[in-house]
């Protein structure tokens, strides 16, 4: 840790940043849904006060929720997640105004980002601080594992679209890789900053790599075999892929030893091509990504989503002016081919853009971090969220093969939402951690940082 | 830990520059093919609800025009006449596609065409809704009811050109249907209507003037008296023309269903009562190739009005003796689409010179100026200007003392030729007219098709039924 922040320069709240941020981004999301609905019924809704109070309100409260138990929290991370989630807001309201009467999907994803927020609330100001997390290493790590594992219980998971990645409970369905993948980033770095040193052990070296010892290779095989399953018995490479990408990352990056990255790309190319070979989902989805047009009818959601972008070309229809309609499962999985139609190329690489902050925020924050956890698990969450919005968007514009991933923020469903809240709290809650003076107050020691070390260990 | 956290964030970065690099390449690439996509609903939306340009009759009667509509679509497509201008115009539907002048002028009509590119630039630059370019035809009004009226409610087609030019006159088709039923927007109501029309066993929607090949019967006789000609033999030529001729090589016997005033008798008086004996010994003693080359030189085997989907007239290939008999009189598998007979008529008018038939003059943008103007354009020499002369005189006599007495029009020199033809024994036989007039200036060349005529086999059938039309029809062109 050579890259220690100089001891002089006290780091600066940035409340104020944080607000005029959030402001900017209430703005653009309360002024699109009012051209959402003068673009489409000519006048704005009745509710349009109360949408904007609640809106107003809510971020009011995350920004004093930080305020208050975060001063030192990153300003960036929570005006784009607002942004985002906003944005989603008005294009799902945008897609219930295309049925008559309009459906109501956007209050419901008000309701959820309102439970959402209330997660991010706890987790800023009940949690507050990561480290503790760090103890409960098995169970965090096994809740992780069962929920990824339960929509392949018989009865409790639900089929849809060709993938097994619901599960049913009454009414409510629900996306447990969403959970599974912040738990799993928890359990991971904890136990992979306890076992580090073990696995960086160098076995054999082949081409110049350091392949880890054999002994050592008993959680890569078990994450693998569970990534093969979520495959074999969930059908969604997707996921699958986002955990075994997130678990060969942060080994990497705990162990510093590349061979873990060439083991496990090999690992995933081999379960891929068995999935390609043995399962027609996955080879649909392969050949809609290679030759859409081959068969219009099956890849119809394609083809559709391309369509919708063609015709928004850079600039967009216009907010309310377009199709997204034609494009089924466009409040969803196609949140973003929407986007792309009615605020055209450009404003689809803006929200790309603004996932792109976010990650880059995290990264930072796991740059500055000064001690090994926090470092992992800000490091495997925002990976896992870039690698997600690179799945999902990338399969939407036809740069991967589709897979069921949803979009950060943006899609309509509850689990996903919540559960990027967490990990926005997450991350808020690590930066605030790192950045807070109390741990840079004494002058630059090697001393104090080993002190500090202990400290954060206890 | 650091350093691989940099690699990640590098990866990381890599995967948004592939997002953003995908997002540019669609845009660069791709865009203009998924535009061009046919099943592209947001497309052929637009398409629909777009000011297109009108389709236009001569003296600018509106077959086809655009007017504004209250519903989801902002503009209506209306046939004012839609049932008779049917076999030209086609039509336009949501999700039935569009035929004929509709389908083949779509990107100037639509707007969409590149020749139209500076128009819609400033259309974009002063926010007016684009317009479509005109399509201008050579139909005549008048000369296209009086076709639809005289065919009446009977099967078959009529088809009227102009013999100096090529430009189709009149195209009649019978029955035919509405367009404006298909283009409704009531997008359920278009589909089934078109879905009735399509599985009508009169088909309705099928073009019997250009896109239907029938045995063309004794109006044949033309090709084989014009390749006579050719081979050197003259009007007062004389030919064998027994009551019956056994076909050679086989036991069966083709008759003569009229009287032809003797068993030696002149190519004249064999056009004048069509006589199928006299004309299959014509045939025999010209030969296959010969008679063959004579039907390519009026246009068989070769496709003609593509604007309107025309087909090609076929004349067989490989013909033994007997076939070849058989062909010589518009039989066996000889078949011509109505158009192809008006043509071998208008040629002959025109002394000898095939002119490509064309139905579209000009197309104008909505500003006026000329995109495309039609050229006029030989398709080739079918007959030397003298044998086109004699063979014009004979057929005159045809009208003036043979089977097409009918289409005698008082002070009017007409030329013709009558047909009947039985494409199955099961079926009730065609009656075939082709014909022109004035023959020494001529302004128009017809031919006529009833199917199914209602009257005993025999050649009168094509003079009684089929030569009154083409008469009314060279009246109103007259």
């Amino acid at each position: 840790m050579r890259e220690v922040v100089p001891v002089a320069v006290v780091p600066r709240k940035r409340r104020g940043v944080e607000l005029a941020l959030i402001i900017f981004a209430l703005g653009l999301t309360l002024g699109a849904y009012a051209v959402v609905d003068l673009n489409v019924t000519g006048q704005i809704s009745a509710s349009f006060p109360y949408l904007a109070g609640i809106c107003i309100g809510m971020a009011a409260l995350a920004h004093i929720a930080v305020q208050w138990r975060l001063p030192y929290a990153d300003p960036v991370i929570l005006p784009c997640v607002i942004l985002l989630n906003g944005l989603g807001l008005v294009m799902i309201h945008r897609i219930d105004l295309i049925n008559d009467p309009p459906l109501n999907g956007a209050r419901q994803q008000l309701i959820w980002t309102a439970i959402g927020l209330v997660l991010f609330i706890l987790v800023v100001t009940w949690l507050n601080d990561h480290r503790p997390l760090q103890r409960f290493t098995y169970t965090i790590g096994l809740a992780g594992i069962v929920l990824l594992l339960l929509p392949m219980v018989p009865g409790l998971g639900t089929e849809k679209f060709g993938a097994q990645i619901w599960i049913q409970v009454g009414p409510y369905s629900f996306q447990p890789a969403e959970a599974a993948k912040i738990l799993l980033a928890i359990a991971f770095a904890s136990y992979l900053v306890e076992k580090r040193d073990v696995l960086a052990l160098a076995g054999y070296r082949i081409l110049g790599i350091d392949l880890p010892r054999a002994r050592d290779l008993g959680p890569i095989l078990v994450m693998w075999l569970i990534s093969l399953a979520i495959l074999v018995w969930q059908r969604d490479l997707g996921t699958s892929l986002l955990f075994f990408g997130l678990f060969v990352m942060m080994l990497y990056v705990s162990t510093e030893r590349a061979g873990w990255v060439v083991l496990g790309t090999l690992l995933f190319a081999a379960g891929a091509y068995f999935g390609y070979l043995n399962f027609g989902h996955v080879r649909a989805r392969v050949g809609a990504w290679l030759d859409p047009f081959s068969d219009f009818d099956a890849y119809y959601q394609v083809i559709n989503a391309q369509f919708g972008m063609a015709w928004g070309g850079l600039l967009g229809t216009g907010l309310g002016l377009g199709r997204p309609g034609l494009t089924p499962l466009a409040r969803s999985d196609f949140i973003a081919a929407a986007i792309g139609e009615e605020l055209g190329m450009t404003g689809l690489m803006a929200v790309i853009v603004i996932y792109g902050l976010i990650v880059a925020r995290g990264l930072r924050i796991a740059l500055q971090c000064r001690e090994p956890f926090g470092k992992l698990l800000a490091t495997g969450l925002s990976f896992a969220f870039a690698l997600q919005v690179f799945t999902i968007i990338g399969g939407v514009t036809r740069l991967l093969p589709l897979t069921g991933l949803t979009t950060p923020f943006m899609s309509q469903g509850g689990s996903s939402l919540v559960c990027n809240w967490i990990v926005a709290g997450l991350l808020l809650v690590i930066s605030h951690q790192v950045r807070k003076p109390a741990a840079t107050v004494a002058p630059i020691n090697p001393d104090v940082e080993q002190t500090q070390l202990v400290k954060a260990g206890a | 830990m650091n350093k691989p956290i940099r690699r990640v964030a590098f990866v990381a970065m890599i995967m948004f520059a592939l997002l953003l690099a995908n997002g540019t390449y669609m845009m660069i690439f791709r865009q203009d093919s998924l535009a061009a996509q046919p099943q592209n609903r947001r497309v052929r939306d637009a398409e629909f609800a777009q000011n297109r340009g009108a389709i236009l009759a001569a003296g600018k009667v509106e077959m086809a025009k655009t007017v504004p509509s209250k519903d989801r679509f902002k503009y209506q497509r209306v046939y004012p006449d839609g049932e008779l201008y049917a076999p030209i115009t086609g039509f336009y539907s949501y999700d039935r596609a569009s035929s004929a002048l509709e389908s083949t002028y779509n990107a100037q009509l639509a707007g969409t065409d590149d020749a139209l590119f500076v128009r819609r630039l400033i259309d974009m630059a002063t926010n007016k809704t684009p317009k479509g370019a005109t399509v201008q035809t050579t139909i005549v009004p008048k000369i296209q009811k009086a076709a639809a009226e005289a065919l009446g409610n009977q099967k078959g087609a009529v088809v009227a050109l102009d013999p100096k030019s090529g430009a189709v006159l009149a195209m009649v088709t019978s029955p035919t249907y509405d367009p404006n039923d298909i283009a409704s927007h009531d997008i359920q109501a278009a589909g089934k209507a078109y879905d009735r029309l399509a599985s009508d066993p009169q088909h309705p929607l099928s073009n019997r003037a250009a896109r239907e090949i029938y045995p063309p019967g004794s109006t044949f006789k033309l090709v084989t008296a014009a390749a006579a000609l050719a081979d050197g033999k003259t009007p007062d030529s004389t030919v064998e023309s027994p009551d019956r001729l056994k076909l050679p090589g086989t036991k069966v016997y083709l008759p003569n269903s009229t009287n032809c005033g003797g068993t030696k008798i002149t190519i004249t008086q064999a056009l004048k009562v069509s006589c199928n004996t006299a004309f299959a010994n014509l045939g025999l003693e010209v030969g296959a190739s010969k008679l063959r080359d004579q039907a390519q030189l009026f246009g068989f085997d070769q496709r003609h009005l593509t604007d309107l989907g025309g087909v090609a007239s076929q004349f067989p290939d490989k013909l033994n003796e007997a076939q070849l008999a058989l062909s010589s009189i518009g039989q066996y598998d000889v078949a011509a689409s109505p158009l192809q007979m008006a043509m071998v008529s208008a040629a002959i008018a025109n002394d000898g010179v095939l002119m490509d038939p064309y139905v579209v003059s000009s197309v104008w943008s909505a500003d006026l100026k000329p995109i495309e103007t039609h050229k006029q354009q030989e398709l080739s020499t079918a007959m030397t200007p003298d044998n086109a002369k004699e063979l014009q005189q004979m057929m005159l006599q045809v009208v003036n003392q043979g089977t097409g007495h009918n289409a005698q029009i008082p002070g009017v020199e007409v030329a013709g030729k009558t047909g009947t033809a039985q494409s199955d024994p099961k079926r009730k036989p065609f009656a075939w007219f082709t014909s022109f007039a004035p023959v020494d200036d001529p302004a128009v060349a017809v031919a006529v098709i009833v199917e199914d005529a209602d009257i005993p086999r025999n050649d009168i059938a094509g003079g009684r039924l089929a030569a009154p039309i083409a008469k009314a029809v060279m009246q109103a062109a007259l």
